[in-house]
């Protein structure tokens, strides 16, 4: 599967508090959660991103807590994919579970704010003008789960079986 | 080759003989936790697929303890989702009100984990049981769910760094100090996937509560869940709270380590993490000066007697800084109720402290002391990313119980010694 989007950056440690502060935990509603994605230091983000723009960010994205509400407030704007050098262990789990795409890539320095990106997913191939760099491969173990429809899904299937 | 402590765990919950790190594991778990925020979200997850029950109702647990006493309408809605999910399904460990503590103090006090658990729970810093010799991680809701409707969950088994701590502590230094040490060390990624594990004299010496702090925060390096061996101050504690069989795992001889750290504790001093990441860490000794507003002391890292003890004995006789607001929140009506007796809390009210029923509410900006713009506090929590516990231009100094009580006496950043 082919994404192309608009880069945004946010750089290195970008922690769950900022993705979606707490203050907003008591909803459940997508659109309340990603109306206020990345407020803390892109007050803006929400209101100027476009569905199908890409995450680029560096090392540690997604630290913090376990709240599921960030990849929820991520995903709610229509962004599928994060691409980041390395990603919290938590965050990890909680984008895959719901259906937020992430690939481990070192290309913060490479690319700049709002630059076109095109990355095929399955492959890990990402390009951007001139570039390609080809990111991480999905583990196996979480390739398997996706292709089940996801957790829950696979949670589904197996209660009804 | 031998294995791990967390290693062992893992392997005896797949019913294996032995485990690898990176390899993908399908264990038993032996609890599943989850609170008001992210309780909502598992049980929509729940639904969803369709679950006519739980997998034990002895070994799901739901505490409501984030944004309670319910802070607005939204937050009372969804303490009143869990509640009724709760009853629903007869969950046993349903607390709330003034049985309900913060989680991660709550559940060792009440006996809900032991050595040679494991443990998952719908929050972070579900790795604070590792004190006890148990593997315990955070996850989010919806791995959650899984484990409450199968029982089971897939782990990879982590790497294991391991801190051999010896020496002597200095005077009113901690866990928390140790973690904050260690934190400016590694950094912020530098336990990313593994597992942290404590061993040597120094450990030993270390109080249960100092050691809850230390595994708290593993999850603030990155970590999967940090781990204690089990001693006699572990079997006491046990023996005081639980009534449920434990299993003790002990790391083998030749155990490997993707890296050993080797810590002499009395060079730990005073460590303060500044905002706002907590591997920023100075010595209180470099910030005096620096003007506070609040101070927290309280949290799952710590909201406990050993804290509060510290805490009164700086405070006795002494007032808080006028202008600044002191903030204590036992963690659990247990600890609350013999911090009253003991006589704590005339000493923090003379001082002119304020006392919260126990609740996460400020650690995470939820309520019960949120900073304005520009405002500066010192917390004895976990996290002091930018807006943390309020405006976005508001800051957090973390720190222990120690500093964050002189702190609040001199209102600048003070180590104990300077106000006593």
């Amino acid at each position: 599967m082919i994404l192309k989007g608009k880069i945004w950056k946010f750089g290195d440690n970008i922690d769950t508090d900022i993705i979606i502060p707490a203050q907003y935990l008591a909803h459940t509603d997508p659109k309340v959660l990603g109306s206020h994605c990345m407020e803390p230091v892109a007050p803006n983000f929400p209101r100027e991103v476009k569905a199908g723009d890409i995450i680029v960010s560096g090392t540690n994205f997604g630290c913090g807590s376990s709240r599921e509400h960030a990849p929820i407030a991520i995903t709610a704007l229509g962004i599928p994919l994060v691409i980041a050098k390395t990603f919290a262990r938590i965050f990890y789990r909680n984008a895959f579970n719901k259906g937020l795409a992430l690939l481990e890539a070192d290309i913060y320095d490479l690319v700049r704010n709002g630059d076109e990106i095109e990355v095929d997913i399955t492959t890990g191939i990402i390009r951007c003008g001139t570039k390609e760099v080809t990111a991480k491969p999905i583990p196996p173990f979480m390739v398997e789960l996706i292709n089940e429809g996801g957790l829950i899904n696979y949670l589904k299937k197996k209660l009804e079986g | 080759m031998g294995m791990t402590i967390t290693e062992k765990i893992l392997a005896a919950h797949a019913d294996k003989d032995r485990v690898e790190p990176g390899e993908i594991v399908d264990c038993r778990i032996d609890l599943a936790m989850a609170n008001d925020i992210t309780g909502p979200l598992s049980i929509e997850e729940f639904e969803k697929v369709g679950a006519k029950a739980v997998f034990d109702p002895e070994k799901v647990v739901f505490v409501l303890d984030h944004f309670t006493p319910n802070k607005d309408i939204l937050s009372a809605e969804n303490c009143k989702k869990i509640r009724e999910f709760s009853q629903k399904y007869k969950i046993v460990n349903f607390f709330e009100g003034g049985e309900c503590g913060i989680e991660h103090a709550l559940l060792p006090e009440k006996g809900l984990v032991v050595a040679g658990d494991l443990v998952i729970g719908a929050d972070s810093h579900t790795c604070t049981y590792g004190a006890l010799g148990a593997f315990s991680t955070g996850m989010g809701s919806t791995d959650v769910t899984y484990g409450m409707v199968t029982g089971r969950i897939w782990l990879k088994v982590p790497e294991s760094l391991k801190f051999h701590c010896y020496g002597n502590w200095q005077k009113w230094v901690t866990g928390k100090e140790l973690i904050l040490h260690i934190l400016g060390m590694i950094g912020v990624d530098g336990a990313l996937y593994s597992s942290m594990e404590y061993s040597g004299e120094a450990i030993c010496a270390l109080s249960m509560d100092s050691r809850f702090s230390i595994a708290n925060m593993a999850i603030e390096a990155g970590g999967k869940n940090g781990i204690f061996p089990v001693d006699d101050k572990t079997t006491a504690y046990m023996k005081e709270h639980a009534s449920r069989p434990y299993k003790v795992f002990e790391s083998d001889a030749d155990a490997k380590y993707a890296q050993i750290y080797e810590i002499d504790v009395s060079k730990v001093g005073f460590s303060v993490a500044c905002p706002s990441l907590p591997s920023n860490v100075k010595d209180a000794g470099e910030l005096g000066g620096t003007h506070i507003d609040q101070v927290v002391i309280g949290s799952c890292t710590n909201g406990r007697l050993e804290d509060l003890e510290m805490a009164a004995t700086i405070l006795k006789g002494k007032k808080v800084r006028k202008g600044l607001r002191c903030i204590i929140i036992p963690a659990t009506p247990a600890i609350y109720g013999e911090a009253m007796r003991r006589g704590y809390f005339q000493i923090f009210l003379d001082a002119g402290c304020i006392i919260s029923p126990p609740t996460c509410g400020p650690c995470l900006g939820g309520h019960m002391g949120i900073l304005a713009k520009g405002e500066r506090a010192v917390a004895t929590t976990n996290r002091n990313f930018i807006g943390r516990m309020g405006h976005p231009q508001s800051e957090v100094y973390l720190a222990g119980p120690a500093v964050a009580a002189a702190t609040a006496i001199k209102g600048t950043i003070a180590r104990p010694e300077e106000v006593l």
